[in-house]
């Protein structure tokens, strides 16, 4: 009895990961020049409306997939953070293009040093702009991920180093540079 | 008691609009506009700032991000800039392929604006086919910089890298076909009934007041004023092609429409003039018939056995394709203080590698004498001018970059008062607003 | 000298850069034409008396003001070069009818950055002085909405100076590296 009900029960989770993963009702936080190769994506050459992602939701209140193309600035931080909290679980964000994941080569006083600063994130997509094939590769990976029903993410943890501009982690003196050898071997 | 108040509604900073990050606070009676608010800056990326720290030719990165939808009219306005702080000339070739490409970039930004705008009005099988217009584009600029998008492809003093070959015909062969979804986008909304009364008479602004705000390009082609940067001070080749400037009446939304896809049409005229006005390629000095694999020169030019080097082809990545030696002086200024040396000779022989050292490594690299310039070319939303101060070291002392949508985003308060608040979207999205050149 | 760039003047007839300098001698500090973009470096107090005859005099006609930018020469080539003036402003001007371009600089202290407004003038100016305001902290007299443009209001400083580091950010919100 209690089998069978096992049974079911996975069969379930397995049909409703399947019909959420092929229903992605995205929300296109575009900013910047990744927001080109969004709409690559999203057009008829490389189409993700096969993916069932083809319909944005303008909405974070009927989304449930937030897409971050493109840097955000320090201005526009708080808006992302906003529109974040504005969506209803279960809800996965999809880090696209370099600035999004770590800042990109925009190492200055305006840019949010990669989004997980800020919002916790499932996928990263890491390019200047990804090719559309890469952002596929994305959006499957995020597929298996919602098939599973995970909602893994990481966040900035202070007490990691790892990832984080180079004057942060001290590695651009000789003495910051050996210490952080030392460091990792102790 | 009853009151009448004017509403605020906030269009914020993340919105449906394809163009990109801006905040209009606006200030309603009814439906009707009273006034509007603009707020930008949400996607400012430091680029001043960063070109800076970094040298000459670091620079082009940055460039290529700020109008993300035309990249190589950034790269060819910043290259023109510094070689006129240099004072050099680059060869014809080079001319008309850095022509070549910033036309192709231009198509693409009216492609990208005409067919955003055309999705927010709800014609969505529009943005569908210039986004495969697009494509085709795309991939024969990624044929000749080897990306579709942040190419960084003109160098100071030259290219990259020469056309490959058979380039031109397929360039044609793609032409036609761009072409035809014009004709295709042309039938589907130009006479229609919805788009026609949903553009015309909206958002017009008159020729006094574009002028005064400083605006430039397609929108201040619409009210009827013939300046182009082009015509009026030529660059490069410009003075030697034949084609229009379209030009519109009224300032309203349908006439940038129009003149968006008339131009586009001027640049694929002047494409194929330039395939057929190109002075001819590579020049094969005498070169021996054998072809020698790259690791094998190399190993030769360590172990100091380099007699004959300097003649024999040698086989390179294909990531270097064009940019060999036999292409080198076709597309690169004949200074060695400026253009890096072929590859061949970096890894060959001894002066290249010093050469390519004396460019490369922090404290030396490009020295302009100190002074300042500006030069302005013809970017797809109108004068896009590049202020370069030089301290005759070799970081730029201030690079400054007009924008041509800054002044337009500065005067659209003037095209939205008086008209509804569902104007509000043709009207924005025949700004061409890009956020990244906006912000810079 | 790079001759693709070249615009053809009629002979004969004064440039822009002439006409100021017979109608200003007095204001005009310094003057140069480095390749071919004629420059004229005048004084704080007379630039609305100038701007004013860029526009309205029939022969110069600068109906179109294309620029507005500032540049800050602290420690310019590496203090090898000493400039008398912390700042300046640069104004480029062009002229649809006649074709000609001019640009003009304005030299200002570092104690009290301050220059008249040119908004009465030319509507662009407005966005144009708001963001050499929040990225240089110079202010013009009589803007009627001077506050930041690109930065948020919370900022403090301004960013483009050459005492501003380039990677000195302050968040907010989120960590504060």
């Amino acid at each position: 009895m209690n089998e069978a009900s096992n049974f079911f029960t996975s069969k379930l989770k397995d049909a409703l990961g399947w019909a959420r993963k092929f229903s992605i009702f995205q929300y296109p936080f575009v900013t910047a020049c990744c927001g080109m190769e969004y709409m690559s994506t999203a057009a008829s050459h490389y189409d993700i409306d096969r993916f069932g992602a083809g319909f944005p939701r303008f909405s974070p209140r009927q989304s449930d997939v937030l897409f971050v193309v493109g840097t955000i600035s320090q201005k526009m931080a708080p808006v992302l953070k906003t529109v974040h909290d504005q969506m209803c679980d279960p809800k996965w964000v999809v880090a696209f293009g370099v600035c999004t994941c770590t800042g990109g080569f925009y190492d200055n006083y305006a840019t949010v040093m990669g989004i997980d600063t800020i919002i916790p994130v499932d996928i990263y997509i890491p390019g200047c702009p990804p090719r559309p094939e890469n952002v596929i590769d994305g959006l499957m990976k995020l597929q298996d991920k919602i098939q599973k029903g995970e909602q893994s993410r990481t966040l900035y943890d202070p007490n990691t180093k790892i990832g984080r501009p180079a004057e942060v982690q001290g590695a651009y003196t000789v003495e910051g540079h050996i210490k952080h050898i030392e460091s990792r071997s102790s | 008691m009853t009151q009448t108040r004017s509403m605020l509604l906030n269009v914020g900073p993340s919105h449906p609009a394809m163009h990109g990050v801006i905040r209009m606070i606006m200030e309603l009676d009814g439906e009707k506009i009273k006034n509007v608010e603009i707020e930008i800056g949400y996607l400012h990326r430091c680029f001043e700032k960063m070109c800076e720290t970094v040298m000459y030719a670091q620079c082009f990165p940055y460039t290529d991000r700020l109008n993300y939808v035309s990249p190589l009219i950034n790269n060819v306005g910043f290259a023109l800039t510094v070689e006129k702080l240099l004072g050099i000339d680059i060869p014809e070739r080079a001319k008309y392929i850095r022509v070549i490409m910033s036309e192709i970039s231009r198509v693409t930004d009216h492609l990208t604006c005409i067919g955003a705008s055309a999705m927010e009005l709800g014609a969505m099988s529009v943005f569908l086919y210039m986004i495969k217009a697009r494509e085709f584009l795309y991939e024969l600029v990624e044929e000749i910089t080897g990306a579709r998008l942040t190419i960084s492809y003109v160098r100071i003093g030259g290219v990259k890298a020469d056309l490959t070959e058979g380039f031109v015909d397929k360039a044609f062969k793609k032409i036609a076909d761009v072409r035809k979804v014009l004709i295709e986008t042309d039938e589907l909304l130009t006479r229609n009934r919805i788009f026609f009364d949903r553009l015309k008479g909206i958002g017009k602004i008159s020729a006094q007041d574009a002028m005064d705000y400083g605006m430039t390009g397609p929108f201040l082609r619409s009210t009827g004023i013939n300046y182009d940067v082009r015509k009026a001070s030529p660059y490069l080749v410009y003075d030697r092609l034949d084609f229009e400037v379209p030009l519109g009446s009224t300032g309203d939304n349908l006439d940038r429409y129009f003149v968006r896809m008339a131009e586009m049409e001027q640049s694929l005229r002047i494409v194929e003039q330039c395939f057929q006005q190109m002075p001819e390629g590579p020049v094969s000095a005498d070169l021996t018939g054998a072809v020698v694999p790259a690791a094998d020169m190399v190993d030769s030019a360590k172990r100091g056995k380099t007699e004959g080097l300097i003649e024999e082809e040698v086989d390179l990545d294909p990531t270097l394709q064009g940019s060999t030696r036999k292409y080198h002086d076709a597309i690169n200024a004949r200074r060695k203080d400026v253009v890096l040396p072929a590859k061949e000779n970096t890894y060959g022989n001894i002066e290249g590698l010093m050469n390519h050292f004396k460019l490369v490594m922090y404290g030396h690299g490009i020295r302009p004498p100190a002074g300042e310039v500006y030069l302005p070319v013809e970017g797809a939303n109108g004068e896009l001018g590049f202020y370069i101060v030089s301290d005759g070291r070799d970081n730029p002392w201030r690079v400054r970059v007009r924008p041509p949508c800054f002044p337009i985003m500065a005067g659209l308060h003037k095209c939205l008062v008086g008209d509804m608040m569902a104007d509000l979207v043709p009207t924005f999205g025949s700004v061409n607003m890009i956020a990244g050149e906006l912000d810079h | 000298m790079t001759d693709n760039i070249s615009v053809p003047k009629p002979a004969g007839l004064l440039t822009p850069l002439q006409r100021i300098q017979e109608k200003f001698p007095a204001l005009i500090k310094e003057t140069h034409a480095f390749r071919g973009d004629e420059t004229a470096v005048i004084q704080a107090a007379g630039l609305a008396e100038v701007a004013a005859f860029l526009k309205e005099s029939p022969e110069l006609d600068f109906n179109f003001l294309m620029d507005l930018s500032a540049v800050d020469y602290l420690f310019y080539a590496g203090g090898r070069i000493q400039k008398e003036f912390r700042f300046e402003v640069v104004y480029h001007f062009y002229s649809l009818k006649f074709n000609h371009r001019i640009r003009i600089k304005v030299p200002l202290d570092e104690k009290n950055p301050e220059v008249d407004s040119l908004t009465g003038l030319w509507s662009a100016a407005n966005w144009y002085e708001r963001e050499v305001w929040d990225m240089f902290g110079i202010r013009f007299k009589g803007h009627p909405n001077l506050k930041r443009i690109l930065m948020y209001e919370e900022f403090q400083g301004h960013p483009l100076r050459k005492d501003y580091p380039y990677n000195k950010r302050q968040p907010l919100i989120g960590p504060k590296t």
